[in-house]
């Protein structure tokens, strides 16, 4: 093929991706930046104008109920539980369908449902399981543990903890997934021979399984901490947008809620940056951190 | 020898029974769906726990297609999916290829401002697209709504597709061209079906995002007409009265297509996803 026709093929195929970066990367952040900028909400829709920091200082000072400071603290409870135990569920139930035992693919089967069911129907049927009444989550408390029911969406620290329920038992299928497929690329000899020295089982578990799963897990981790951190399904669908009174937000929840509730668009899309700087900040440390360590091995 | 024996037998029963208790967390907010789906409507309230309720009826799955706009909701959300499935699909295909075969200028910062995108909070792709949809006047429409999600599918999408053309060797290419191929001939004839994989799990992310996403559509969409299925499941439960039967009907028929499409797919799925960030 001729110099030129090439050139158009490559034209042809690199073009899309152009357009597509603009369009979905380049175009919303820059347009972020500065609408963040900007007095623009409903009533400056269109005759809006550059403001400076303004929209920032107001993140950081005004005093929202909540405020920023404990929205984002929140974050950082609800990111770091949920991670904590995807993880270790997900690991531990992995170590577990990784021995040799009968009906293995129906337990693996069973398992990966709360992944494959979409997020909203999720959310809104543990909704219904947390209701005071006839919620089955109090049916189960009181006529078989003999325990008090507990007003799940009513208040704030049950609230919450409402929606971390929820998200753990949606994310932890993901982490079993991954980590099984870990496991199962660990040569068997390893085990053999450290059977031979007679190490124990959490010898095994401690030298071999956890360093070799590691390099896996690592990215998987890295992933799940962004998505945890940007789930906004899951707290506005369970506690439906924030209730009891705006006392149960995550940043993203909070954000949403300034953009489309109070149109407040300014203000969201300072916000926004705020989020997408912690975010990027702290993945990469997480990354970084998690390469350090792996030089121990 | 016999004390190793009865070492493992109890090992076993423990691995048993531990895994028995994480299925039964697993399942039970579904069959919790199907119970409400077939409470009669005299009972949907109940404190009862039974799985098949007292009086079981198909009552709320009849009343969803006769009483409800349940038929619309799927046509928009079928169109809508369908749509941005089709449009993810030949998009991610075609700049995956750009980004795994040729150089040009700004391709390291492309593929990492893909990856970037991922940290985006929902908002600051949503809110500067959604002024740009009042603007251009595209809230309400479907194809507001399709440009969005496909949007927000696309860094994925192009991610796992340049990831498994990366392990496609260049030769295969070199090869068709000196049977007589064009370049394009190679691209479509030779690679493109050897990527099948790759272009299922794109299929499927683009599917998922536009048939199962809510806070979105709760935005653009705001004309009953248009209404996809996640805003009519939500419109049942209302702070008053839930009309749970409904809800529950409705859930399971929605999600029993995407469950299985799932679960046929979920290894493919997570090998897409770590074989990029592992390699990247």
């Amino acid at each position: 093929m001729s110099s030129p026709k090439r050139k158009l093929f490559i034209f042809l195929f690199v073009a899309p991706a152009f357009i597509i970066l603009m369009g979905v990367v380049v175009y919303p952040f820059v347009y972020n930046v500065v609408l963040s900028f900007s007095n623009m909400n409903l009533r400056h829709l269109k005759d809006w104008h550059l403001v400076g920091g303004r929209q920032y200082l107001k993140v950081f000072t005004e005093p929202t109920e909540p405020n920023f400071y404990i929205v984002f603290l929140k974050t950082v409870v609800w990111t770091t539980v949920n991670i904590f135990f995807h993880v270790v569920i997900g690991v531990f139930l992995a170590l577990m369908l990784n021995r040799k035992i009968k009906g293995k693919a129906v337990y693996r089967t069973l398992l990966i449902l709360p992944w494959a069911i979409p997020q909203y129907i999720v959310a809104l049927t543990w909704r219904g399981m947390f209701n005071y009444e006839y919620g089955s989550i109090n049916l189960v408390l009181t006529k078989y543990l003999n325990l008090p029911a507990v007003e799940w969406l009513k208040s704030p620290t049950e609230a919450f903890l409402a929606c971390i329920l929820t998200n753990v038992w949606l994310g932890f299928p993901f982490m079993m997934v991954v980590a099984l497929g870990a496991l199962q690329s660990i040569p068997q000899e390893l085990y053999e021979a450290a059977d031979i020295d007679g190490a124990s089982w959490f010898h095994k578990l401690k030298n071999i399984t956890i360093p070799l799963i590691r390099p896996v897990m690592i990215p998987a981790i890295t992933l799940g901490i962004v998505w945890t951190f940007n789930n906004l399904n899951i707290v506005w669908l369970v506690s439906n947008t924030g209730e009891p009174s705006d006392q149960t937000h995550i940043l993203v929840s909070f954000v949403y809620k300034a953009a489309f509730n109070l149109y407040r668009y300014g203000y969201a899309a300072a916000l926004s940056m705020i989020i997408f700087v912690i975010l990027l900040f702290m993945s990469l440390t997480f990354a970084r951190r998690a390469k350090v360590t792996e030089g121990a091995y | 020898m016999s004390n190793h024996k009865q070492k493992r037998l109890y090992l076993n029963i423990l691995t048993h029974a531990v895994l028995v208790v994480f299925a039964v967390i697993a399942i039970y907010p579904i069959l919790q769906i199907v119970t409400v789906s077939l409470r009669p409507s005299d009972k949907l309230l109940s404190t009862s726990l039974e799985i098949i309720p007292e009086g079981a009826t198909f009552r709320s799955y009849v009343n969803l297609f006769t009483t409800q706009p349940f038929l619309l909701w799927m046509r928009n959300s079928a169109i809508i999916s369908l749509t941005v499935t089709v449009t993810g699909v030949v998009l991610a295909s075609m700049s995956g290829y750009a980004f795994s075969r040729f150089n040009f200028i700004g391709k390291k910062f492309g593929m990492m401002s893909l990856l970037v995108t991922q940290m985006f909070p929902a908002t600051m792709l949503l809110l500067p697209l959604y002024i740009m949809l009042i603007y251009l006047g595209l809230i309400n429409t479907y194809l507001g709504i399709i440009i969005t999600y496909t949007a927000t599918a696309l860094p994925f999408c192009i991610w796992t597709m340049k990831g498994y053309y990366d392990t496609i060797p260049a030769s295969l290419e070199e090869a068709a061209r000196i049977d007589g191929c064009n370049q394009f001939q190679a691209f479509y004839l030779v690679i493109l079906p050897l990527a099948a994989p790759a272009l299922v799990i794109t299929g499927l992310f683009s599917f998922m995002t536009a048939w199962a996403e809510y806070l979105v559509a709760a935005q653009i969409l705001q004309d009953t007409e248009l209404w996809t299925l996640p805003l009519g499941l939500k419109s049942f439960e209302s702070n008053m009265s839930t009309e749970w039967g409904l809800y529950g009907a409705a859930s399971l028929i929605v999600m029993i297509p995407v469950v299985v499409l799932f679960l046929l797919l979920s290894r493919w799925l997570v090998s897409g996803l770590t074989l990029g960030s592992v390699k990247g």
